[in-house]
């Protein structure tokens, strides 16, 4: 017999997010599709916020948060891990082809 | 002040030198390449031996012979191995790692090749192995505190999850235990880049922290930029960390020290395959971020458990110490379920806390070191690669 004593589970985030101050969050289900109404948590605080995806992205990729523009420094786990190389709209693919290392 | 982690025992193997091993192997350990095969002989002669073949030892100099020597003494020297035999085409370096192994009281016979031939020298060695076997398979484990374990960690085929579940797993564990007392290992030098601002706030003073930026400026400066093309993406990150969504070094550094977790601190830095030599606690060990080269120096540094972290689905091994596998992602779950000893996905869907994930982790720490072979060790994965610093004479 169902248990239905216990609360219904949290529904699963498509995105997490390290930290509040980030500006990219990584996808962390497989097969997500351009237009999914995204939950994502920040894994600092674990507050929710839902975002559109606007592109099929594969898991472990990371998504826009807001709308970024060239020069501007992608931000993940609140520290500086590149520059933005292209404009990317919120929501868009962030990886190797619009971000950079400012390192080598 | 006690906690709950403070009553955990392993059934370990207590050595001569009173360190505590989770192994018992009978090590045939080549010198130099050219004796690879007369070991291999020897390890074919004797079942219950090990022949840990490796590409080096003719010719080196310099730095890069002192860490060949620490290298090979450092993993003859590890509490999980029983009984050393050394074999090497001449007697001078034969003598000099046999006796530093010796320094431990463990049994070492040491054999050379030159005026007589593999043939007599496998004959020979085999007899001491044969003895060696004898005197290990009736060693019996005992109760040890689990404080008593050198644990290392390095991750690899790293992408966003190991920064996100598989890294921090390993740093609550180091957060619960090394308070314990346990002796752990960090480093991936090349792969703090980016988080070395980071890393050097870690150290536990201002002196240590000086000296971790110095040395992991040194080689920005003497490897990185002596040998750069345009970039280094090809390489750091790999292409494996690329496809797993890594798009920059300085991502993966930051992902990479979440290994150490929220509390930890290390209290001196050790050249590559160097044992600590200030007691207890956490040490960074300048070594490779490769995961074969990084795992076997951290074994010659005396670690008996490796906690491997991974993203894509690293499947690294080694010959002597477990490497125990973590992964917080699904796919590489669902994938490639045989090599993953601790699956902590959970995290990601929000289902297990990083202190659950650390507490499973610990708990196969125990389960490991009480005997369960790794997913590495059923697989049969032994891989033992030596580093070169430079090019020999």
């Amino acid at each position: 017999m169902p248990d239905t004593s216990k609360p219904i589970p949290n529904e699963i985030p498509q995105l997490l997010v390290h930290e509040e101050a980030d500006n990219v969050g990584v996808v962390v289900v497989e097969g997500l599709k351009a237009g999914t109404d995204m939950l994502c948590c920040i894994t600092h605080d674990n507050s929710t916020f839902r975002l559109t995806a606007g592109a099929d992205v594969p898991i472990g990729h990371k998504i826009a948060l807001k709308d970024l523009k060239a020069g501007d420094t992608a931000t993940k786990y609140g520290e500086d891990i590149g520059k933005i190389t292209a404009d990317i709209d919120r929501g868009a693919h962030v990886h190797t082809h619009n971000c950079k290392t400012k390192r080598w | 002040m006690a906690s709950k982690y403070s009553n955990i025992t392993v059934q370990g193997y207590r050595r001569e030198n009173g360190r505590v091993g989770v192994r018992n192997h009978v090590v045939i350990l080549p010198v130099d390449d050219i004796s690879n095969a007369a070991c291999e002989a020897v390890a074919n002669n004797v079942k219950g031996t090990l022949a840990i073949s490796h590409a080096y030892g003719r010719l080196q100099f310099g730095e890069d012979l002192d860490v060949h020597f620490r290298t090979m003494i450092g993993t003859g020297a590890n509490p999980n191995v029983a009984a050393v035999v050394v074999i090497g085409i001449e007697p001078g370096w034969t003598k000099r790692i046999a006796d530093g192994i010796r320094q431990t009281g463990k049994p070492v016979e040491e054999f050379s090749i030159e005026q007589k031939g593999d043939f007599e020298t496998i004959r020979a060695a085999s007899w001491a192995a044969k003895a060696m076997v004898h005197h290990a398979t009736e060693m019996q484990r005992e109760e040890c505190s689990i404080s008593e374990l050198w644990v290392s960690t390095k991750c690899g085929e790293s992408d966003t999850t190991t920064g996100l579940g598989s890294c921090p797993t390993v740093g609550n564990m180091y957060d619960k235990l090394l308070p314990e007392g346990i002796t752990g290992f960090f480093g991936e030098t090349s792969e703090i880049t980016g988080a070395e601002h980071i890393c050097k706030e870690r150290a536990a003073d201002k002196e240590t922290g000086e000296r971790w930026y110095k040395m992991w400026k040194a080689y920005q400066d003497d490897v990185i930029f002596a040998h750069q093309t345009d970039d280094l993406s090809d390489s750091q990150p790999t292409k494996g960390n690329i496809e797993g969504g890594l798009t920059t070094i300085e991502e993966k550094a930051l992902g990479n020290l979440e290994k150490i977790g929220r509390t930890s601190t290390y209290i001196d830095i050790l050249d590559p395959a160097e044992a600590p030599g200030k007691g207890n606690g956490l040490y960074f060990m300048d070594s490779s971020s490769a995961a074969a080269e990084c795992v076997t120096l951290m074994a010659a540094g005396g670690a008996v458990i490796h906690t491997f972290p991974t993203g894509q689905g690293n499947v690294v091994g080694n010959p002597i110490v477990p490497v125990i596998k973590i992964t917080a992602n699904p796919r590489t779950v669902r994938t490639m379920a045989e090599h993953v000893d601790v699956d902590v996905s959970g995290i990601l869907r929000r289902e297990q806390t990083i202190d659950e994930a650390g507490d499973a982790l610990i708990e196969m720490i125990r389960r490991t070191s009480n005997g369960r072979s790794t997913a590495a060790e059923a697989l049969g994965h032994r891989e033992f690669s030596m580093t070169k610093l430079y090019r020999s004479a």
